[in-house]
């Protein structure tokens, strides 16, 4: 009995510290959330830094080097590409121009966390005129790391705040029609049920119709993040009232109304906290969802607008063949894409497991 | 049952009715409509636009045109798309028989692959088959549909195995003989296929594997081994009719996302299905083909969950729909 004066929150992450694809996923989430708070300073550039003359730029990651063909010590360098002729995007070694990556660098200015504004970046080239392409560039020659970066504060944060919109409106109104039922409860439902009808990106696409095609990006993400989180918490609301309406048969319920408890109070305070672990769980493997929603309206151009970078606008350059054939490197964005839904489908699967009382500490 | 059926069937019209009101009230605020954008174009004259505006009917206000287009509906009269000035029901039935094909051999392929792996991986748990497919699994549920398919895209490309899109040869096409054309269409048919089929069937095969995991230790599975059955036949007669119940809802689901359950794969591989369709037809509001697309992926949601759950009763005796 050990376990005896332990919190349930404690008992989960207990167990959930022994799920190593969990923890896998935790430490993956964790860093692609960090680059995605820090993601100025860890950019080499500014998102729509262009280098015209540069475009289609091979990934210079695969030929990171630390010595010359000397064997003298430089530290991480790479070898300065020139282009072999002004309207093919193709490029040459130069073995004798060392472009050396530095850290700490002084580039374009941004504002570190939204606030500070600085030129610090944590790496890249000194010289503006050779810029440092670890993972290639795109047809302006715009640093595909950098955008990767950016792109991440529109594709990772969609998922978060549309999934905390769709939560709270599917356990509130779940609470309201499970708690009180009758008319309001019939009404909800039928409204549910419409939505839950309507397939999902046509409802998705018709709804972004509705507001405009041509928002700046802010608007669009904004837009965005409504139009998932509405169409989201139907589905939420429904489970949520399944299990108010078994939740609200329990004694201690019954106790804090003859109590004269406030009816409001007894939802906030009894019977909602009930639901909180199917809440987390859901929320977690529903991220995914509205990660590939974005990426998917950005994909089909009607996301976030150039000049600005989310992953689903990056890889839409991939929908041309001949870009796919010739510079690979435009599929970039799907790995992380990818990295970050199976991320939270693990964590998900583990705190699934964790919060389940059946199974042991 | 058959009370429960005529409900849930009573149940669709007003239903229908919600949805193709939200539409309709989704298309007509959204800003400019398909003629602002004609007019634009200096090759189209004001007079052609004026007999256009009055042969759809679209002087009146929301409420008019809206009451205009349900008429019509009801009598499955779907009226002419702007854009392309065919009526919206051939050019839907043309779209939705290619969805279709590329839906249904999909389906065919996720669930006849699924079945059999669920059920070697439950009897193989904890072994290397089972560890294979649970890899394969979480690799389907968690990779971007629109990324796999761009991999696939640029697996063609690099390999010329397969084509890169479409449906058909567009070049020879017209000198193929049938058989030859069947081909084509199969040749076009397998990467699309294998994508949407390899990434549907991960969430079958996990619960396959759960569902006869957990049947195969019941007391009537040890009595029929007991019994001295052998082994593969206790797992398909006794367990495997058993474990299948939820997967049969399942079914039903994936029979109720046969039009729209391809959506992205469609646009990656420039298939000539429902979806490149209805995003042109939504974003050049072409009324008309938006409203019947809707409805009828609309319809087709609704009467697949209706199955779902008449399937499940079907089979499974203990289940009463009242």
């Amino acid at each position: 009995m050990k376990n005896a004066s332990l919190s349930p929150g404690q008992i989960v992450w207990l167990k959930l510290r022994r799920n190593r694809t969990a923890m896998f996923g935790l430490a993956l989430l964790i860093v692609l959330y960090v680059g995605m708070i820090f993601a100025g300073f860890f950019a080499p550039e500014k998102y729509d830094h262009q280098h015209r003359e540069l475009g289609w730029h091979p990934p210079h990651l695969t030929r990171v080097h630390l010595f010359d063909d000397e064997g003298t010590f430089h530290g991480p360098f790479v070898y300065g590409h020139k282009r072999v002729h002004p309207a093919i995007a193709e490029y040459e070694e130069h073995r004798d121009e060392i472009v050396p990556i530095d850290f700490f660098v002084r580039g374009d200015t941004y504002a570190l966390v939204w606030v500070f504004e600085t030129n610090v970046h944590f790496m890249g080239s000194r010289d503006p005129e050779r810029p440092l392409f670890l993972f290639g560039s795109d047809q302006y020659g715009r640093d595909v790391l950098s955008r990767l970066f950016y792109g991440s504060q529109v594709s990772l944060s969609v998922g978060i705040i549309g999934i905390l919109i769709s939560m709270s409106l599917g356990l509130f109104l779940g609470g309201v029609a499970g708690y009180f039922g009758g008319r309001v409860d019939f009404v909800l439902m039928r409204i549910i049920e419409v939505i839950l009808s309507i397939p999902g990106l046509y409802l998705i696409l018709t709804l972004r119709q509705a507001f405009g095609q041509d928002l700046p990006s802010t608007q669009s993400y904004f837009m965005i993040v409504l139009v998932l989180a509405f169409v989201g918490w139907a589905a939420n609301a429904r489970v949520v009232r399944g299990m108010v309406l078994a939740i609200k048969e329990n004694d201690y319920v019954t106790a804090a109304e003859a109590l004269g408890v406030s009816r409001a109070r007894i939802i906030i305070k009894h019977i909602l906290p009930n639901t909180f672990s199917f809440a987390i769980v859901t929320a977690t493997l529903y991220v995914p969802y509205y990660i590939l929603s974005e990426v998917a309206l950005s994909f089909l151009g009607v996301g976030i607008q150039e000049p600005d970078a989310s992953w689903g606008n990056m890889l839409k350059d991939a929908q041309n063949v001949r870009n796919l054939t010739d510079y690979p490197w435009v599929l970039t964005p799907g790995y992380f894409i990818f990295l970050a839904a199976m991320a939270f489908n693990y964590v998900g699967d583990g705190l699934r497991d964790a919060a389940d009382p059946r199974s042991k500490v | 049952m058959w009370i429960y059926i005529a409900r849930r069937l009573l149940a669709i019209p007003p239903l229908l009715l919600a949805v193709s009101f939200i539409t309709y009230l989704l298309l007509w605020v959204s800003p400019g409509d398909y003629f602002t954008r004609l007019q634009d174009n200096p090759a189209v004259t004001q007079e052609y636009l004026d007999t256009l505006k009055a042969q759809y009917g679209l002087d009146g206000g929301f409420f008019k045109r809206y009451f205009f287009w349900l008429l019509n509906a009801t009598t499955l009269e779907f009226g002419y798309s702007f854009k392309y000035d065919l009526p919206v029901f051939s050019l839907l039935r043309e779209r939705m028989s290619n969805t279709l094909l590329l839906s249904i051999v999909s389906m065919i392929a996720s669930w006849g692959i699924a079945i059999p792996l669920g059920v070697l991986a439950a009897v193989q748990q904890g072994r290397i088959i089972d560890k294979v497919c649970g890899f394969i699994a979480f690799f389907g549920l968690s990779i971007p549909r629109v990324f796999y398919a761009l991999l696939a895209v640029l697996f063609a490309a690099k390999t010329g195995w397969f084509p890169t899109g479409g449906m058909r040869d567009n070049v020879e096409w017209d000198d193929f003989d049938g058989w030859q054309r069947f081909l084509d269409v199969c040749h076009h048919l397998i990467l699309p296929v294998f994508v949407i089929a390899t990434a549907e069937m991960a969430s079958h095969m996990r619960q396959m594997r759960a569902q006869m995991i957990e049947t195969l230790t019941k007391d009537f599975v040890r009595t029929a081994r007991a019994k001295g059955l052998s082994y593969w036949n206790v797992v398909w007669r006794h367990a495997f009719g058993n474990a299948i119940n939820p997967l049969v809802t399942q079914f039903g689901y994936s029979l109720a996302a046969l039009l729209t359950g391809s959506f992205l794969v469609e646009v990656v591989f420039s298939w000539p299905g429902l979806a490149r369709l209805t995003v042109d037809a939504v974003f050049s509001q072409d009324e008309p083909l938006v409203m019947a697309a809707v409805m009828m992926a609309t319809l087709m949601l609704v009467v697949g969950n209706l199955i779902a759950d008449l399937l499940l009763a079907a089979i499974d005796p203990r289940i009463r729909l009242e």
